[in-house]
């Protein structure tokens, strides 16, 4: 926990500050188009500001703000989120060996703080976890460290989106910048062939099923998208399914 | 909507906090080692790409409830030139950047 002195006196901590701070930059960017996206989507500042502080997860904001400006049932837009952060149940079952030492709030505090980038810098460093008590507090440290760093960014950013975005007319457009980081996200996350197939299906599903009531189209296209992929999974080529994640 | 703060918008908000603590700790909330069904496993590879695209698409290809009738829409090529480069340079910062510079002179200059 970074706010234990044991933590953040550490000298693991500084250093695990130095290795994500070259990552710094491009969180802070995107958490600044966030905070614009919010704002210019026609949220408030105060649901823009608890949205900020309370979500955390960049990408399931961004999928999110869509569907309650079209006043989407809540059950649709958390299963939308859900599905956005699913790659988050793919690391916790790695980190799952690096926490179960702690005590549960502590696993779900440092598990809540610990995001994409934070996971990626954090296993690159140790590829391994720590086999005794030494070692696992200095792992710990670093990743606070690690987070620590994250957290400002991100945060930081994001509140000064939503104060620029007060300032700039909607006129502008800026709320598309949100889009186009799910457009990135989006293609980071199309990195072996079925999955690209999978994009596209749900791509063309949810345009199709558009007028499906209460923004229904996202599920449909989730589903149809995913039992696609099952079916296909089957009847191609070994090389073409790709490794998995 | 429009500035208004409403108590519905904050109950979703909070329950995607929840999401957050619930997807990222999936696995360590509770003590004892478990495992997903074989076909939840799978979905996870397809799942989380797909709900981006249902979100993004239709953000993309459609204004007011229907697929765009013209070529002449910012959006398209922003989101177009935005996916061509992240392949090239492997950055969504790229992505945004150049995005943007397509999207705000087509958007402001010539009301696409």
């Amino acid at each position: 926990m970074f706010f234990l002195r044991e933590i953040h006196r550490h000298p693991e901590f500084p250093r695990g500050m130095r290795a994500t701070a070259g990552v710094a930059p491009g969180i802070a960017a995107w958490g600044l188009m966030t905070g614009v996206a919010m704002v210019k989507s026609g949220m408030s500042v105060v649901e823009a500001v608890a949205m900020t502080l309370l979500v955390y997860a960049g990408s399931s904001q961004l999928a999110a703000i869509p569907l309650i400006v079209a006043s989407a049932p809540a059950w649709v837009i958390w299963a939308t989120g859900f599905c956005v952060n699913l790659r988050f149940v793919v690391f916790s079952l790695h980190l799952r060996e690096y926490f179960m030492h702690m005590p549960r709030w502590r696993r779900l505090v440092t598990g809540f703080l610990t995001a994409d980038l934070s996971y990626a810098v954090f296993t690159h460093e140790f590829p391994e976890p720590a086999r005794d008590p030494a070692g696992r507090l200095a792992q710990e440290s670093f990743l606070a460290g690690n987070y620590f760093v994250t957290w400002v960014a991100w945060t930081g950013a994001s509140l000064a989106g939503v104060a620029l975005g007060n300032l700039i007319p909607s006129a502008w457009g800026l709320g598309f910048a949100g889009v186009l980081c799910l457009v990135g996200i989006l293609c980071s996350m199309a990195n072996t062939p079925l999955r690209i197939v999978a994009a596209l299906i749900a791509g063309a599903a949810a345009v199709a099923a558009y007028a499906l009531p209460l923004k229904l189209n996202i599920v449909t296209a989730i589903a149809v998208a995913v039992i696609a992929c099952f079916w296909l999974e089957g009847r191609v080529p070994a090389q073409l399914k790709g490794r998995p994640a | 909507m429009n500035g208004q703060t409403d108590p519905w918008t904050l109950l979703v908000i909070v329950g995607l906090a929840g999401i957050t603590v619930l997807t990222r700790c999936f696995f360590f909330i509770l003590d004892r080692p478990w495992s997903l069904p074989g076909w939840a496993h799978r979905a996870l590879h397809y799942a989380p790409v797909a709900a981006l695209a249902g979100v993004v698409a239709p953000e993309v290809m459609m204004s007011n409830g229907h697929f765009v009738a013209t070529w002449q829409d910012a959006r398209l090529f922003a989101a177009l030139a935005g996916a061509l480069v992240f392949f090239w340079r492997r950055s969504v910062l790229v992505t945004l950047l150049l995005g943007m510079a397509v999207y705000l002179p087509l958007h402001l200059g010539l009301h696409w």
